[in-house]
C-alpha cells in the first residue's frame, strides 16, 4: 500500500506501523471512570468500508497520521496529521 | 533426433547437449527442456503425484502439470522445474521424479492397483485411529510417499536481487494484445513496462503459423519488440512474470536472469520486482482446457494447442501420427499446422456437428464423435472413439476450448464472470485498481481482435494518464473465428483426470459431491483439486464444469474459482533476495564491541542488538565460571558494563515535566534539576509497561532510559501521546540511544576508578553527588560526558556516558584504570545474576500480564493525578488481594537447581491447573550467596514470607521444595548503592 503523507507525500506502508482505530484520539477525561475507560480500550467498531486508524511513520519523520482506509479494497480516502485531527476533536493540553 | 521438422525459432547453428536421466541427447538454442525432450522421442517423463502412472509433456508452457523435473545436481539441484519452460542449456541435467526405481519400471506403481481405496478424502478417511500411529508410523509413510522432486540439502549457492520499478503503464503479456497495447502507450510517451514470462515475446504469435502485416507473427513480434526497446520510454522484460497484483498498483514479478545459463553464472539467478504502476494492461493470454475422458493422462494425450506450438515453434513433432479431439474450431487449427509441416494427423475428432466443412489436407474427419479411451503402454498407441473405432496414434491433441487467463484479475477479491459464448469465466466487474484487461485474457480469442483490442487498452490507459494516442494503421491479420460447444468429460471405464498433477480424476469429483461437499471451495480442499506448483491451470474449470454437473445447476450457479498470488512458483531465495545468513537483518554493534571482541566476549542477540554475555578468561572452561567470577569482581570491587542498548529519549520544552507525570505513573515534575528519577510507565489497560530512570539535566530537559526490549515501544508510545492526546503541550521527543554510548561502572571501588578519569574539577563524592545525582560533566581531558548515579546491580554505582565514537575507547580507558582495583568488564548475565539478587524487576516479571500491585510497585502510582493507565489499573479485579504477587524463592536443599516457568505448588497438592499458584519467572545461580535463587509469582505474595512450596515442572520433569523470601536477597536495605 502507498499511504499519501500530509508532509511527505506518497510513502510506502512499510514505513509506517499500524496502530487501530483513531478514536484512540479520543481519551476520556481523567474523571470520566472506569466504564469510559474500559469503552476506550476495548471497545471497536469493525468496520467493513471506511475505516480511520492510527498509522506511525516509524521510519520517517515520527508523524502519527490519521488514514481514513476502505478495509473492503484498501483504498486510501484521507489522510491527516494526527495532530491536527486531535486540535479538532478539541484536545490541547 | 528424428522428430525435427522445417522451419521453428529454434537456432539450428547452435546445437546443444543435455542429458535425461544420465541419457545424453541433443537439442537447440531456442528449445525449452520440453521441446528437446520430445524431439528426441521422449514421451515418458514423470510419474503422477499420487497413483505413480506414467505421464507425458502435457503444454507448452507454465500451466504444465505433469513435467516436473529436477534440474542441476549437488547444491544447485532444484526440484519440480516445469520443461516447458526450462530453456535448455548446454549441459543441462534433467531428471525425471516421483518414482522408485527406473522410471520406466516404477516400484510405487503398485498404488495404481490401490487406486480403488484411494478416493478422494482418503487421507481423511484413513489415517483416524488409532491416534497413536500418526506420529510413528503414519506421518513418517505419508511423508515418504508424498511429495515431488527433492530439495538440494545444502545451502543454495545462487544470489538473488530485488529491485523498484515504476511505470506509468505495465502491460502483462506479450503476446499480440501486450505488444498492441505497449505500443500504442509506448507511442504516445507514457513510460511502459512491458513483462513477458517467455524468453521470447510474441506469445501465440510464436506458436501459430498467421501472419500479421504480411510477414510471419513471429517476425512481426520480433520487429514490434525492436520498436518497443528503441523508445526510451519503454522497459522490455522477457524471462519476467508478474506473479502477484497487490494494493494501491503494486505488482510483483519476478526475472529469471540465469536459468537459462549453466549453474553458477555470474550475477543474481534471478530478481524479484516490485513494480508500481499507475495503469496496468494485463494481456496474459489463454490457457487450453482438456477434455476428461477415460485414460485421458497417457503419455502423447497433450493439449492441442500446445502440440501446434511444438511443431510451428520448436519445429518438434510430439508423434508421428498424430489424431485430434477438440468440441472447438481451433483444434481444427492443429490439425491444419500439423498437416502443412507434413505430419501425418490420422483423424480430426470432432464432438460437433459441424456440417458441410471439410478438414485440412484431406484429414479423416469423424463429428459428433468423442474419445473413450486410449492404450498403450508407457505411451499412447491408440485411441477409442464412442463408435468403437479405434484410431492408430502415438499422440493425441485434445482441445477443450479456451481459459481466459483471469488470475491476476482476482488478486484484490475480484471474481471472474461466466460467458456462455465462450463457455469459459472472463475478468469481472471489479478488477484492481488502474486494471484494463486485453486480448485473449478478456476472451478476444481471435488475432485480429486480440490486436485490436491490446491497442485500444494501451491507447485508454495512456490517454487516462494525459498522454496523447498516436495515430497508426492497424496491422493486418486475419481473424479466423472460434466457436465452442462446451464438453467436459466423456463416460466411459477407467479413470478419467480432472487434474493431472493431483491426480483428481472424475469419479473423485463425483464421490466429493455424494459426501456432501457442495462448494467449489470444499471440492478443491477435500480432493485436492486444482493445488500444487501448477494451482490447477487446467483443471479449475473443468472440476467445476463436473461439479455442476453433479448438482444439476448452471456453472455460475455452482461457483467460481478465484486466484491468488503467486500466479506460479516464486522460490523462497527470490523472496528472501540477498536478506540471509549475515545480512538477514541489520545488527546493531555496542559502542564497546571492538574491545569485547579483542578481550574474550561471547555475545548474545538482545533484540537486534549484539551484546558480550560474559568475557571468559583462557583458564575458565564454563560459562558459570566466568559470570560468577565477574559477578564476585563487582560485589567486591568494581566491575564496567555497557549498558548503551538501553533506550535514551531526550525530551525537552517548557511543558516536559507535566508530560513526564502524565506518562508515568509516578510524579516527575517536582523532582530538582540534577536528580535521576526511577519511574513505572503503566498502558492505557492498567497492566505495568516499562519501567526505567529518567534524569532532569535543566529545567526544560529530561533523559529518559527505556529497557533495550522497549525502546521503540516506548518511544512510538511517547509520540502517540504527545501527537494525539496532548497536541499542544510545549514538549518535543528525540532518540539518542546511539548517540550515547553508556557504561555502568559498579562496586565499592566505582567511585575511586571514576574519580581517576573525571575532569579534575568535577566532584563526585558522596556528599556533592550521591545516590540518584546527575550531572553534564567532562572526562578524560574535556571529553563531554553524563554521570548518572543509579544502580542496577545494587552496589555503589554509576553510569558514565560519552558520545558515541568515544565510546570503544573509553572502554578500554576504564578497565586501565580499574588495573590497580582489579576491575573487570562484565557481561549481560552476570548484569542479569546481580538484577535478581537485587529483586529488580525485566521482561520476563513486567510481562503485559502484571500490575504495579503485582510487581511490589503499587506505591509508585501516584494517587494525586491522572497518568496513562490509571483508570483501568483499579478495575477490582486487578486490585484482587488473591492476585499473584512478585517475591523470591530459595531450594530449601541449597544444592538444588530452580528452573524458570516451574509452577508453584502447596506441598502435596496434584499439579492440576486448579492448585496452580503462581509461576517462577527468572531464576540464577547467586554465587553472593552461594546457591540458587529465583523470583516469581505466588498468590499471596509476601504475606507467605517463610512459607514452602514446591516448584514443579512437568515439562523437564523437577520438583523443588522452595522456601518463599523477599526478593531482594542482597542488600535489602540498600545501603552498599548509597555508600
Amino acid at each position: 500500500m502507498i499511504i499519501p503523507h500530509p508532509l511527505l507525500g506518497p510513502r510506502d506502508a512499510s514505513e509506517f506501523v499500524y496502530l487501530g482505530d483513531a478514536s484512540l484520539i479520543d481519551r476520556p477525561a481523567p474523571e470520566a471512570g472506569i466504564d469510559a475507560f474500559h469503552d476506550y480500550v476495548y471497545q471497536r467498531d469493525n468496520p467493513a468500508g471506511a475505516h480511520r486508524e492510527l498509522w506511525f511513520h516509524e521510519h520517517g519523520d515520527r508523524s502519527w497520521l490519521v488514514v481514513t482506509r476502505n478495509t473492503l479494497t484498501h483504498e486510501i480516502l484521507a489522510v491527516e496529521l494526527a495532530k491536527d485531527v486531535a486540535r479538532r476533536r478539541g484536545r490541547g493540553r | 533426433m528424428t522428430k525435427r521438422l522445417p522451419g521453428g525459432l529454434i537456432d539450428r547453428s547452435k546445437p546443444l547437449t543435455f542429458s535425461f536421466n544420465g541419457r545424453t541427447m541433443q537439442g537447440f538454442a531456442g528449445d525449452t527442456l520440453a521441446s528437446a525432450l520430445l524431439a528426441n522421442g521422449q514421451r515418458l517423463v514423470a510419474r503422477s503425484f499420487k497413483y505413480h502412472r506414467p505421464r507425458g509433456i502435457f503444454s507448452a508452457g507454465s500451466e504444465e502439470p505433469n513435467a516436473l523435473m529436477t534440474i542441476g545436481s549437488g547444491a544447485f539441484q532444484e526440484p519440480n522445474v516445469r520443461a516447458t519452460v526450462a530453456e535448455l542449456y548446454e549441459g543441462l541435467e534433467a531428471k525425471s521424479q516421483n518414482h522408485r526405481g527406473p522410471l520406466s519400471f516404477d516400484l510405487m506403481a503398485v498404488t495404481d492397483l490401490l487406486s480403488p481405496f484411494l478416493s478422494a478424502g482418503f487421507y481423511y478417511k484413513t489415517f483416524m485411529w488409532p491416534a497413536s500411529f500418526w506420529e510413528k508410523f503414519y506421518e513418517p509413510v505419508i511423508r515418504e510417499s508424498a511429495g515431488l522432486g527433492e530439495l538440494a540439502t545444502t545451502p543454495d549457492p545462487s544470489t538473488y536481487d530485488k529491485g523498484f520499478l515504476h511505470a506509468d503503464v505495465l502491460v502483462i503479456g506479450a503476446g499480440p494484445a501486450g505488444l498492441s497495447a505497449a505500443l500504442a502507450a509506448g507511442r504516445a510517451g507514457a513510460r511502459v513496462i512491458l513483462c513477458d514470462e517467455d524468453f521470447i515475446a510474441g506469445g501465440r504469435l510464436n506458436g501459430e503459423a498467421h501472419e500479421v502485416d504480411g510477414m510471419p507473427g513471429a517476425e512481426w513480434a520480433e520487429a514490434t519488440i525492436r520498436e518497443l526497446s528503441e523508445l526510451p520510454n519503454v522497459r522490455v522484460l522477457t524471462r519476467t512474470t508478474v506473479f502477484g497484483v497487490f494494493d494501491h498498483g503494486i505488482f510483483g514479478a519476478l526475472t529469471r536472469n540465469t536459468d537459462h545459463l549453466a549453474p553458477g553464472a555470474d550475477g543474481p539467478r534471478q530478481t524479484l520486482w516490485r513494480i508500481t504502476a499507475k495503469r496496468a494492461v494485463l494481456a496474459a493470454g489463454a490457457t487450453e482446457r482438456p477434455i476428461a475422458f477415460a485414460g485421458n493422462d497417457r503419455p502423447g494425450v497433450m493439449l492441442a494447442g500446445s502440440v501446434r506450438t511444438y511443431a510451428n515453434r520448436f519445429a518438434a513433432a510430439p508423434g508421428a501420427r498424430i489424431a485430434v479431439f477438440t468440441n472447438n474450431d481451433d483444434g481444427w487449427r492443429t490439425a491444419r499446422d500439423l498437416t502443412a509441416k507434413g505430419v501425418e494427423v490420422t483423424a480430426l475428432i470432432d464432438s460437433r456437428a459441424v456440417g458441410e466443412r471439410k478438414a485440412p489436407g484431406g484429414i479423416p474427419l469423424l463429428t459428433g464423435t468423442v474419445v473413450t479411451g486410449t492404450s498403450g503402454r508407457l505411451g499412447l498407441a491408440s485411441v477409442t472413439l464412442s463408435s468403437g473405432e479405434r484410431i492408430a496414434a502415438d499422440c493425441l491433441a485434445v482441445s477443450g476450448g479456451w481459459n481466459p487467463n483471469v488470475a491476476l484479475t482476482c488478486h484484490q477479491r475480484g471474481r471472474p464472470r461466466w460467458d456462455d459464448m465462450l463457455a469459459a469465466f472472463l475478468p469481472g466487474a471489479d478488477l484492481p485498481l488502474g486494471m484494463a484487461v486485453a486480448g485473449a485474457a478478456n476472451g478476444a480469442l481471435t488475432f485480429g481482435a486480440a490486436l485490436s483490442s491490446g491497442r485500444a487498452a494501451g491507447e485508454a490507459a495512456a490517454a487516462d494518464l494525459g498522454f496523447s494516442p498516436v495515430d497508426a494503421p492497424m496491422p493486418k491479420t486475419d481473424d479466423e473465428p472460434y466457436a465452442v460447444s462446451p464438453l467436459w468429460h466423456v463416460e466411459g471405464k477407467g479413470k478419467a483426470f480432472v487434474d493431472l498433477q493431483n491426480d483428481v480424476a472424475v469419479k473423485d469429483v463425483k464421490l466429493a459431491h455424494r459426501e456432501g461437499y457442495r462448494s467449489v471451495e470444499h471440492l478443491k480442499r477435500y480432493t485436492t483439486l486444482g493445488m500444487a506448483t501448477d494451482q490447477g491451470k487446467t483443471a479449475n474449470v473443468l472440476g467445476l464444469a463436473i461439479l455442476a454437473e453433479c448438482a444439476g445447476k448452471t456453472i455460475p450457479e455452482t461457483g467460481t474459482t478465484i486466484f491468488r498470488p503467486p500466479y506460479t512458483p516464486v522460490p523462497i531465495g527470490a523472496l528472501a533476495g540477498a536478506s540471509r545468513g549475515q545480512a538477514f537483518r541489520p545488527v546493531r554493534k555496542t559502542p564497546s564491541h571492538r574491545w569485547a571482541e579483542a578481550h574474550g566476549a561471547s555475545f548474545v542477540e538482545v533484540g537486534p542488538w549484539l551484546r558480550a554475555e560474559w568475557f571468559a578468561l583462557p583458564d575458565e572452561t564454563h560459562w558459570r565460571q566466568s559470570v560468577d567470577r565477574e559477578v564476585v569482581g563487582v560485589r567486591n570491587s568494581v566491575g564496567i558494563c555497557d549498558v548503551t542498548t538501553l533506550g535514551k529519549i531526550d525530551i525537552q520544552g517548557r511543558d516536559a515535566g507535566i508530560f513526564l507525570d502524565r506518562v508515568y505513573a509516578n510524579i516527575f515534575s517536582t523532582f530538582p534539576v540534577g536528580k535521576v528519577r526511577y519511574g513505572l510507565m503503566l498502558r492505557e489497560d492498567g497492566f505495568a509497561f516499562d519501567d526505567s530512570t529518567t534524569a532532569r539535566l535543566g529545567e526544560m530537559h529530561y533523559v529518559m532510559t527505556a529497557s533495550t526490549a522497549n525502546a521503540v515501544a516506548v518511544f512510538r508510545h511517547l509520540e502517540f501521546c504527545r501527537q494525539c492526546l496532548w497536541p499542544d503541550l510545549d514538549v518535543h521527543l528525540i532518540s539518542t540511544t546511539d548517540a550515547w554510548a553508556q557504561f555502568a561502572v559498579a562496586g565499592p571501588n566505582a567511585r575511586k576508578l571514576l574519580e581517576k578519569i573525571v575532569d579534575p574539577e568535577v566532584d563526585i563524592s558522596n556528599d556533592a553527588f550521591p545516590f540518584m545525582a546527575c550531572a553534564e560533566i567532562t572526562v578524560c581531558g574535556g571529553v563531554d560526558a553524563r554521570l548518572f548515579r543509579i544502580s542496577f546491580s545494587g552496589e555503589l554505582a554509576f553510569e558514565v556516558a560519552v558520545p558515541s565514537r568515544y565510546g570503544n575507547s573509553l572502554f578500554g580507558t576504564l578497565i586501565e584504570a580499574g588495573r590497580e582495583f582489579g576491575a573487570v568488564p562484565y557481561g549481560t548475565e552476570a548484569l542479569g545474576v546481580m538484577r535478581v539478587e537485587k529483586g529488580h524487576a525485566v521482561g520476563a516479571e513486567i510481562n503485559g500480564q502484571t500490575t504495579a500491585r503485582d510487581l511490589g510497585l503499587g506505591r509508585m502510582v501516584s494517587a494525586k493525578k491522572d497518568c496513562i493507565g490509571k483508570a483501568l489499573a483499579d478495575r477490582d479485579h486487578l486490585m484482587e488481594p488473591g492476585r499473584p504477587q512478585l517475591v523470591g524463592f530459595k531450594p530449601v536443599d541449597r544444592a538444588a537447581s530452580l528452573v524458570a516457568g516451574a509452577h508453584f505448588l502447596k506441598e502435596g497438592a496434584e499439579p492440576t491447573m486448579a492448585n496452580d499458584e503462581g509461576w517462577m519467572t527468572s531464576v540464577c545461580h547467586s554465587p553472593t550467596l552461594g546457591h540458587a535463587i529465583g523470583l516469581g509469582f505466588i498468590a499471596g505474595g509476601l504475606k507467605r514470607l517463610g512459607e514452602t512450596v514446591r516448584a514443579v515442572d512437568l515439562v523437564g520433569g523437577s520438583d523443588v521444595a522452595v522456601e518463599i523470601v523477599s526478593p531482594h536477597f542482597v542488600d535489602p536495605e540498600g545501603v552498599r548503592l548509597r555508600g
